[in-house]
């Protein structure tokens, strides 16, 4: 039976982030008064920073893939904009029927990035880079140089809506919905932890002992259903968390149960040992660029309901948020390395930074200073880390 | 034009005096050495004394007390984690004074070494197996690296040149010093790296396998430059598996086993034989390096018929020539070549095409011809591969143990493409025992593990993938007499249990004591084929030798 020492001995490393996630989050709640942690902004929170935390999921895969980044992702989210606003606002089309095509452009800017990267084998970094001023341009052009606005409001409710309330009245002030969604899930998670047991049993392998294995759900549970509470106690659930909540759950099983998702780690920790033993690295390549294009064209499509304009500013910096995000989140700059709720954790960290330092008032020269000496302490702190693991 | 004769002029002028002045050095200290010489019947230039070192949890070096006499080859042997390495950073300052206790007196003085510069300067070099050679700058410049021919900041390209040209022949290296460091193979780079220890003054070079990449010609031109610099006055440690060489050229051997000198050897005086070095790097005596099997030959399981393949890059350059070969179920089949002979690239043109263009002939399996496309077809079809190359082609270093025993064969534990981990364990941990793979655990990182242990858990990989033919190139390389043992075993299960077993190896020893049949290979081509009866260190040479003669 493993020990509260030996869990914590093992994932040190793996939930250091977490922990100076709450760290960071209390110290703001404290300076800012104790606005941070407001219902109100927590959502608000949630809905800044819902671009970087899509993008971060794609970018993950690229980094995992072999320490490639893609420098396009703030472009391609510029021009999906612009063209979700030339066929809602310019030409009206249905806006469902539009977010389609603006999901199809996506995937064909990722064939065709991928095609460059994966089978021609030139570097990532200089087709995401061309891919960076290409789309940019494509995107002024499109757009001539100005702003279109407004969207319909089916469409800005992708960004700014939230779920309605099933079980409205009651006489509370508080979202059932927000509170029914967060008991489900912890429900379902409470059901994965015994089957998950029962079958480590099965196998004959050491497991945490009860209470601490009681102690550890407790622990999730509260988490789950504070957030439900504190979501409930403004306007509930928003859609784009819901959005993000199933990215998160799809890319986090994808990269860690599946076989492709294997295939990602393989590719990234050793290549030619990868191909030897079966795995077409091409087509991995391939796939984890067209998914990250695809990615860059949600977020292309939910920073335009947000903003309610296709803007040729878009995206800007959008890329360097996404990388900084992954880097925090403890991904290794060589590939092999990462995970995605790592890099969502990162994202996090840098957005209850950038809120929190907002509320305060701090200049936004000196939001860059703190927000890069943060990415390089994290990076350094990782890298130390590993370093005293070998020695 | 006269601006430029006076350059020249003037240079040759400093060449001469810098050589004359070399010339009066090397005197002095041919003087310095006789009248020692005549003071004192042995004199060690090197003597470390009661030597620890600790490592977290474990003792790396235990009271080691090493002596050895000036001028003399000095070889240090022992397996894998016996301590060698170890003991050579605690000499070259790689393990700053301090961090082990014990004393290193060099030429009669005690060191404090802080650093490596620390070393180099007292004339301590050493040449570590991963060569430290830059391969985008010119063979000049890598000699001089870090040492460079400079007044101030500027560096004197036509002195680093033209003493590099002259370090470069002591060695016997014929090259242009501009090339670049690229463009030459790992023998030369091996030279080069010694210039580059000889730039340094050495006085005691120390080498770690120098010749575990290099093939047999390069390790013969390597071990008799030894030879020479020894005339030159020079000391050299020399760190090696190859017993052979160690007794080719070694004047002393010191025995390693478990952080503690188990003997030291005089050659000239002692009995010393590869099996007492053995019985004393091993502890035991090994009284067969190969173990028994029971042979149980069946069918032709596995043909190659007419197979040719062309350079992947060169155009036009056929690199295996239309090389036959067969295999029976429960046979281990033996391809003796050196490197360089196509060996490696016929396995892996095989293997789904890995390597190579425009590939021709037949791959027949149990009467049925295969086409293999990639690797996955490959692998579908029975086929595995184990890399001569573990660490950059073998294994994933920064996963652990579990992760690359299932790489090849996720399909096997997976339910529509989600991965059963629990499975995964399991079987891990089933190799882990039947293999004896000694870790902590199934979730250490490959990375962390011995030659050995990574070596099994690339086995258990390819076995894992239920393969019926086995392609095993060099599976011993770089690894200790002890593992060694352990990976022959094995192999002789995987051939007891019916399999079909392709043993790559440039070692004859191995060959001779494993194999059922072998064929010898040489520039691409199956110049030889011979039965375990017939196989014999002189048949198998007589077959290169007369190919080389038929080319010619």
């Amino acid at each position: 039976m493993q020990t509260i020492k030996d869990v914590f001995k093992n994932n040190v490393r793996q939930y250091a982030m977490f922990i100076a996630l709450i760290v960071i989050s209390i110290f703001f709640q404290i300076l800012t008064d104790g606005i941070l942690l407001l219902p109100q902004n927590v959502t608000n929170l949630v809905l800044q920073n819902s671009y970087v935390l899509i993008l971060a999921i794609g970018m993950t895969l690229c980094i995992l893939s072999g320490g490639n980044i893609d420098l396009s992702v703030g472009s391609v989210s510029a021009f999906i904009g612009a063209v979700a606003g030339t066929l809602i606002i310019n030409m009206k089309m249905d806006v469902g029927l539009a977010i389609f095509i603006c999901l199809l452009i996506g995937i064909a800017i990722g064939v065709w990035q991928g095609f460059w990267i994966a089978y021609l084998r030139i570097p990532a970094f200089i087709v995401t880079l061309a891919g960076m001023l290409m789309f940019r341009g494509l995107t002024i052009a499109m757009l001539k140089g100005l702003t279109l606005s407004p969207f319909p409001e089916k469409f800005q409710q992708i960004s700014a809506g939230f779920i309605p309330d099933m079980f409205g009245g009651f006489g509370i002030s508080l979202n059932i919905t927000a509170l029914m969604v967060g008991a489900i899930i912890s429900v379902i998670y409470v059901i994965f932890q015994f089957k998950k047991r029962a079958e480590q049993k099965r196998y004959g392998f050491e497991v945490i002992t009860m209470p601490l294995f009681i102690m550890k759900i407790i622990l999730v549970l509260i988490g789950i259903n504070l957030f439900a509470y504190w979501l409930a106690a403004y306007k509930g659930l928003p859609i784009i968390l819901v959005l993000i909540g199933i990215l998160v759950f799809v890319y986090s099983f994808f990269t860690t149960k599946t076989v492709p998702g294997r295939y990602i780690y393989a590719m990234g920790g050793n290549e030619k040992a990868a191909k030897l033993s079966g795995i077409n690295t091409n087509k991995v390549l391939f796939f984890t660029y067209v998914n990250m294009a695809f990615l860059a064209a949600v977020a292309g499509i939910v920073f335009a309901a947000r903003l309610n304009a296709a803007s040729p500013q878009a995206g800007i910096n959008f890329e360097l948020d996404a990388i900084a995000a992954c880097f925090i989140g403890g991904a290794s700059a060589y590939g092999g390395i990462g995970t995605v709720t790592g890099s969502i954790i990162g994202a996090l960290v840098m957005g209850v930074l950038n809120n929190g330092m907002s509320i305060m008032g701090v200049g936004s020269d000196m939001q860059m200073i703190i927000k890069g000496f943060v990415l390089l302490v994290a990076v350094a702190f990782d890298v130390l880390s590993k370093n005293r693991a070998r020695a | 034009m006269s601006v430029y004769l006076q350059a020249g002029q003037a240079l040759a002028v400093r060449l001469v005096n810098i050589m004359s002045y070399r010339f009066l050095l090397l005197g002095d200290h041919i003087n310095y050495i006789m009248i020692l010489g005549v003071d004192r019947a042995v004199e060690y230039i090197l003597e470390m004394r009661n030597i620890t070192k600790l490592f977290p949890g474990v003792k790396a070096l235990d009271n080691v007390n090493l002596k050895v006499r000036k001028g003399e080859i000095h070889a240090l042997v022992g397996e894998n984690g016996a301590g060698k390495s170890t003991l050579m950073n605690v000499l070259s300052g790689v393990y700053p004074y301090g961090t082990y206790s014990g004393s290193i007196f060099f030429e009669g003085k005690e060191c404090i070494f802080k650093g490596i510069k620390d070393s180099e300067r007292t004339g301590i070099v050493i040449i570590h197996q991963e060569l430290a050679l830059v391969p985008s700058l010119s063979i000049g410049e890598n000699i001089f690296l870090g040492n460079e021919r400079a007044k101030r900041w500027l560096i004197n390209w036509n002195q680093t040149h033209m003493q590099a040209a002259e370090l470069m022949k002591r060695v016997g290296l014929r090259e242009n010093p501009a090339t670049l460091v690229k463009d030459i193979g790992v023998g030369k780079q091996q030279l080069v790296e010694i210039a580059k220890a000889l730039a340094k003054n050495v006085k005691l070079l120390i080498l770690d396998e120098p010749t575990a990449a290099l093939n047999e010609e390069d390790s013969e031109n390597l071990l008799n430059l030894l030879l020479e610099l020894k005339k030159d006055g020079i000391t050299c440690i020399l760190i090696s598996h190859k017993l052979n060489e160690v007794l080719k050229v070694a004047d002393s051997i010191t025995i390693l086993r478990d952080g503690r000198v188990v003997e030291t050897l005089d050659k000239h005086k002692d009995d010393v034989s590869e099996d007492r070095i053995i019985k004393g790097m091993v502890g035991r005596e090994l009284t067969n390096r190969f173990p028994e099997r029971t042979r149980k030959i069946g069918e032709v399981i596995f043909e190659v018929r007419n197979w040719n393949v062309y350079h992947p890059l060169i155009e036009g350059r056929k690199v295996i020539k239309d090389v036959s070969i067969k295999v029976r179920k429960g046979e281990i089949v033996g391809i003796y070549g050196l490197m360089g002979s196509g060996r490696t690239e016929f396995a892996m043109s095989v293997f789904g095409k890995s390597y190579g263009k425009h590939i021709s002939g037949q791959i027949i399996k149990n009467g049925r011809e295969l086409v293999l496309n990639s690797v996955r077809q490959a692998i579908e079809n029975g086929l595995a591969y184990v890399t001569e190359d573990r660490k950059s082609a073998g294994l994933i270093l920064i996963d652990d143990i579990k992760r690359n025993i299932s790489l090849a064969s996720l399909n096997n534990i997976s339910k529509n493409l989600v991965v059963d981990e629990n499975r995964e364990i399991y079987v891990a941990e089933e190799y882990r025992r039947k293999l004896n793979i000694k870790c902590s655990s199934v979730l250490q990182k490959t990375g962390n593990l011995s030659g050995g242990n990574q070596q099994k858990v690339l086995l258990s990989k390819w076995i894992f993938a239920n393969p019926d033919i086995l392609i095993l190139d060099e599976p011993t390389r770089g690894i200790d007499v002890g593992a060694k043992y352990e990976i022959y075993k094995i192999i002789n299960n995987l051939a007891e249990e019916g399999k079909a077993v392709i043993l790559i190896s440039s070692e004859l020893p191995e060959i001779l004591g494993m194999c059922d049949r072998v064929y010898v290979m040489n520039e691409g081509m199956i110049v030889g084929e011979l039965d375990r009866e017939e196989a014999s260190q002189e048949s198998i040479m007589k077959c290169i030798i007369q190919s080389i003669k038929e080319v010619v």
